[in-house]
């Protein structure tokens, strides 16, 4: 076991540079850089400017930099606001999106679990179907379609929330509940299919037969082996979440990294761009290690390989 | 053709193509036809509405901005007295063209490499499948918008950019669809009968990697249209003065106070084209009898 894990966490190391490479070397491929606007810059300036960001140097001494930099944990100064470090901007923003992230994957687990295991305990009842036509919208609809929909119906018609801004816990609600809509229909589809599996097993009859009560064979013994799609799909929930955060983030007007990220692909601010794209793949790749390690833990049977 | 006198031995059925048995099985999904006849609307919608529209989509008429619903803009129009009739069937055409485009560009690359990872096995299969792996495990979406950093927002990158992500699972479903036909008994027999390799890919292998391969296209042409849509509400894909249905969404939630018809109708078809072509999936799905693998 500690094994797999260790050769796990070594195999991540060559993804990641080659992540770094690959993002570093396709901003350097492109001509023109980031001071090329409308308005000329005097070319001294313009010197100093390169100067500065260290673009006067070859390409391949730029990247050693940049790695030397990022091996003591600095990104370098923003392109657009000169002033700040891409460090600062982050340090700001990603607390944000942490909180908007955990909520909505926190929603996502709380509706999905309980709507996939009741539509599987009340199979081919109403509320199975109804709840299986709640994961079909959940799925289909996506989420750039269901808040700015969620805004009109529950923010400006009802007035029961604000319509964007993130000062206040009421802020919160609405946007990680549409956040998390997505990952619930899909969790609520996969919770229904394991637990529909888990309960024809032998082992659950004997559970019933042996008079435990309905609930704790439920919770006690056929959760256990239902929720293991459930866990598998929480690599690719925590990924689209991530993305999901991006939309959300510029309905909602929240001050969050996410937004941060598209508008410095927007104004090419190319070490913002860098070195946020490097946090999210180091997000990423950690976070599916730990759900993979979680599985492998959860499941004896790829335990003993 | 003479039939023979009825007997304990039945004579062999007039021969079923395995279109033929799709559709059997297909016509019985109320849902999947529901789809596919909602998906016609809506394509019938995009292509004939700018054709015979005495509006262009980027006409602008100041002196009806904002108009609601009306026999003369039967859904109204946007802050530059556009259509939006006009620029929601223009921003149809946009996406059903990137879907089918992205998609063919997807297909493409998929096909080639999982088939040649299929048919060649071994080390360079293994090798081929670890980079899909890899690649697997990058923050994608994040890569599209990067490239888009890069390169400005440019329409035909779009395209390309998202082929170029939607392929792995292609590849990875070809791959082990021909790992596993290449080893199976009619092959063989086939081998022994002594047909050449040609043959035996034409008539023996495709047309078993053919029903996978559909299903996973039809399944890929919403994925993308969705992150086209992505792309473009946030600003990084089509742009103004062009027409797009994340574009238009985006249009409709800055101005949906108001106006909440510039939402609702986008929001609408666009739905409505990802409920059809996700129905019309997993009915060819369930008619074709793929297996839900992944491997």
């Amino acid at each position: 076991m500690l094994r797999l894990v260790l050769i796990r966490v070594l195999q991540t190391i060559p993804v990641l540079l080659a992540i770094i490479a690959l993002s570093f070397g396709m901003l350097k491929l492109v001509p023109g850089g980031p001071f090329d606007t409308e308005k000329a810059v005097p070319p001294e300036i313009k010197r100093n400017l390169e100067a500065y960001y260290g673009l006067d140097l070859p390409a391949h001494r730029q990247f050693l930099r940049y790695l030397a930099n990022l091996a003591r944990g600095d990104l370098g100064y923003s392109m657009r606001y000169s002033s700040r470090t891409v460090n600062e901007i982050i340090a700001d923003k990603l607390p944000v999106s942490l909180h908007l992230g955990g909520l909505a994957l926190a929603v996502a687990l709380a509706l999905g679990l309980s709507a996939g295991i009741l539509a599987a305990v009340f199979k081919n009842t109403a509320l199975d179907y109804s709840a299986s036509a709640l994961a079909m919208i959940g799925i289909c609809v996506p989420t750039f379609v269901l808040g700015p929909v969620a805004v009109l119906l529950f923010a400006i018609h009802l007035r029961w929330f604000n319509a964007s801004g993130w000062y206040e816990p009421l802020d919160w609600v609405l946007p990680s509940l549409v956040l998390g809509m997505v990952y619930a229909a899909y969790i609520a589809r996969l919770t229904r299919g394991g637990m529909l599996e888990v309960l024809s097993q032998d082992y659950i009859r004997t559970a019933r037969a042996k008079g435990a009560s309905g609930p704790r064979v439920i919770l006690r013994h056929a959760l256990h082996g239902g929720l293991i799609p459930v866990i598998s799909y929480l690599g690719p929930a925590i990924a689209g979440i991530l993305t999901g955060s991006f939309v959300i983030e510029t309905i909602f007007q929240i001050p969050g990294l996410g937004r941060a990220f598209v508008e410095s692909a927007l104004n090419r601010d190319q070490t913002l761009v860098l070195g946020t794209v490097i946090l999210y793949a180091v997000l990423l790749i950690t976070l599916n290690l730990l759900v993979d390690i979680l599985q492998t833990w959860l499941n004896p049977r790829s335990r003993s390989r | 053709m003479q039939t023979p006198p009825t007997n304990a031995l039945q004579p062999p059925e007039p021969g079923h193509s395995l279109w033929h048995d799709t559709w059997l099985r297909l016509r019985k999904n109320k849902l999947a036809l529901l789809g596919a006849l909602s998906l016609l609307l809506v394509a019938a919608v995009c292509l004939l509405v700018p054709a015979v529209s005495p509006y262009g989509y980027e006409t602008q008429n100041l002196d009806a901005t904002f108009s609601p619903p009306s026999a003369a803009h039967w859904l109204g129009t946007d802050e530059l007295g556009r259509d939006l009739l006009t620029r929601i069937a223009t921003g149809g055409r946009l996406s059903i063209a990137i879907g089918l485009v992205a998609t063919a560009v997807a297909l493409l690359i998929g096909v080639s490499y999982g088939a040649v990872a299929g048919f060649f096995g071994g080390k360079l299969d293994a090798a081929m499948m670890r980079l899909v792996d890899i690649l697997y495990s990058l923050p994608f979406t994040i890569f599209v918008i990067l490239l888009v950093a890069i390169f400005g927002r440019d329409i035909y990158l779009l395209f390309v950019a998202i082929g170029a992500v939607e392929w792995l699972t292609m590849a990875r479903i070809v791959r082990g669809q021909i790992n596993s036909l290449k080893r199976s008994e009619y092959v063989d027999a086939a081998r022994t009968l002594g047909f050449g390799k040609t043959r035996i890919i034409v008539r023996h292998i495709l047309p078993n990697i053919l029903g996978p391969v559909i299903v996973y296209t039809t399944l890929t042409i919403p994925a993308v249209m969705l992150l086209e849509a992505f792309l473009s509400f946030l600003g990084l894909g089509v742009q103004p003065p062009m027409s797009s249905w994340g574009l238009l969404i985006k249009n409709g939630a800055d101005s949906m106070e108001e106006y909440p018809w510039l939402l609702v109708f986008p929001c609408l078809f666009f739905s409505i084209t990802l409920f059809s072509l996700n129905f019309l999936g997993d009915g060819l799905r369930d008619a074709l009898d793929v297996r839900a693998s992944k491997d």
